[in-house]
């Protein structure tokens, strides 16, 4: 399973891209995976303020659904449109196409880095 | 990894790169690539899969058709030989302990299939039950592997591996023969709401049967299908699953499969009194399907609502996006009077409620 070095990660699931204080987030393919074809994506409204942990979104797939936990405080300033209406972006493309939202930045968080997500999730 | 039991056919799967699940203490595979492009394989072409985790009970003797017609709601002494019946097996208390299907091999043999999670419920009870009778049981779980191929190409794909003549094998039959040169039991029997086969052979043979299947289905578009496909090819066929629909506290009649419940056979049966007076007073809660019209589907356990009172009138026990009807599909638990198709309903989805309606079951039925 891939878990890209230049992105770091959540114990949720999540990856976080930073580009100074905008941050983008979407789902690893070990999340993808263990989902099951997503089906429907709920996120947030742009402009809303979310603190690191809250279930900010919905994702739903055949088999199950998960909530969407912001990795980190901040404002929402984008969400990906394409994902709304194509979810199966999420399985095929979870690293580019599938991500979910930017947010603004307010806050510091502790996120893991690539190595210490594999560890988590089990390990190649 | 768990320590949960590989079936025969686990190479084969890790080969195919399917994810597995831990179901009822076996390692099954849950998909190999995409629920919905297995799900819509069955739907459209076929689907190969491997359903070693169900248990086998195989029973013998002079008195195993009285002994069966004591131990379950139907009367497997009215089967013939070479068909099949689905039936339950219920508690004193008209409770379902399990679904199940019973085939009659010959006069005196017949193999029940139970479910993973029941297999050794149902295999302590009929050891109870058949007591006093000429019958014996064996527990043969451990001596089949059971492969089903699903779906409208299923007759040519096994066609090409058999000499059985597969047009006088009627749904709810079974047949001994040989398939891919191995001998089996080849039953048109199955659980996702299509044409199909379910197969039953040694576990030496079944990866051997595997690969020919798959290498015969490949220019028909089947897919090697995972537990994750066949629980929503089953909820769109309107099939219970035991531990949503079906429990120790629902009889047959409160899932509106009264009809199992043979109250005409000869002599007493286990649950009898109980199941009558269920049937006399009239169920309680229903069983029903709900549609919706949103994206948010409604899931197991989730609270039903009458909009008008507000006043919760039911759960669901099943749901999903259905990937066949492109909209959520659910099946639900419903007082009396709120089950009639065209009822408006209201589900609690994480604390919004959704308007569902109900519908007739099955919501998809194949043409």
């Amino acid at each position: 399973m891939s878990v890209p070095d230049n992105l770091q990660y959540t114990a949720e699931h999540e990856w976080i891209a930073l580009d100074g204080d905008i941050a983008t987030v979407g789902i690893t393919a070990f999340a993808g995976e263990a989902l099951g074809d997503v089906v429907y994506v709920e996120l947030p409204a742009v402009g809303d303020a979310v603190r690191t942990g809250d279930a900010c979104g919905e994702i739903e797939s055949t088999k199950s659904v998960s909530d969407l936990f912001a990795p980190l405080d901040g404002e929402i300033v984008e969400i990906n449109d394409a994902v709304v209406a194509d979810p199966g972006l999420v399985n095929t493309d979870p690293y580019a196409a599938g991500w979910l939202l930017r947010l603004r930045v307010t806050g510091e968080s502790a996120l893991l880095d690539a190595a210490a997500y594999e560890t988590l999730i089990g390990g190649e | 990894m768990t320590s949960s039991r590989p079936t025969p056919l686990h190479a084969e799967h890790q080969r195919l790169g399917a994810s597995f699940t831990d179901f009822a203490g076996w390692s099954m595979p849950v998909r190999y690539t995409s629920d919905i492009a297995e799900h819509t394989a069955v739907r459209t072409a076929a689907g190969l899969f491997d359903l070693s985790h169900m248990g086998e009970l195989e029973l013998t003797g002079p008195q195993v058709a009285q002994a069966l017609d004591h131990s379950l709601v139907g009367q497997p002494s009215k089967i013939g030989i070479g068909r099949a019946r689905y039936t339950m097996l219920c508690a004193t208390d008209g409770g379902i302990l399990d679904d199940l299907v019973v085939y009659r091999l010959a006069e005196e043999h017949f193999l029940i299939v139970a479910n993973a999670s029941n297999a050794a419920v149902v295999r302590e009870a009929l050891i109870e039950r058949i007591t006093g009778f000429e019958a014996e049981l064996r527990d043969t779980t451990a001596d089949w592997t059971l492969i089903a191929v699903q779906g409208p190409a299923s007759v040519p794909i096994v066609a090409t591996l058999t000499d059985l003549p597969l047009a006088d094998l009627k749904y709810y039959a079974i047949s001994t023969g040989k398939l891919a040169e191995s001998n089996i039991l080849l039953a048109r029997t199955g659980y996702t709401g299509e044409d199909g086969f379910e197969i039953y052979c040694r576990p030496d043979d079944a990866a051997g049967i595997w690969t020919a299947l798959l290498a015969a289905g490949a220019p028909h578009g089947l897919l090697p299908a995972g537990l994750a496909c066949r629980d929503t090819l089953r909820l769109e066929a309107g099939m219970p699953l035991y531990g949503n629909e079906l429990s120790a506290a629902t009889t047959p009649f409160e899932a509106g499969l009264g009809r199992v419940v043979a109250f005409g056979k000869e002599g007493d049966f286990v649950g009898r009194d109980a199941l009558a007076r269920r049937r006399d007073e009239g169920a309680r809660q229903v069983l029903v399907g709900l549609t919706s019209t949103g994206r948010r589907s409604p899931r197991s356990g989730y609270a039903v609502h009458d909009p008008e009172s507000g006043q919760q009138v039911g759960a669901v026990t099943s749901g999903a996006p259905s990937p066949t009807l492109g909209h959520p599909i659910a099946m639900a638990y419903v007082g009396v009077g709120y089950d009639e198709p065209g009822t408006q309903l209201q589900v609690d989805i994480r604390g919004t409620r959704d308007a569902v309606e109900v519908v007739a079951l099955p919501f998809y039925r194949r043409a």
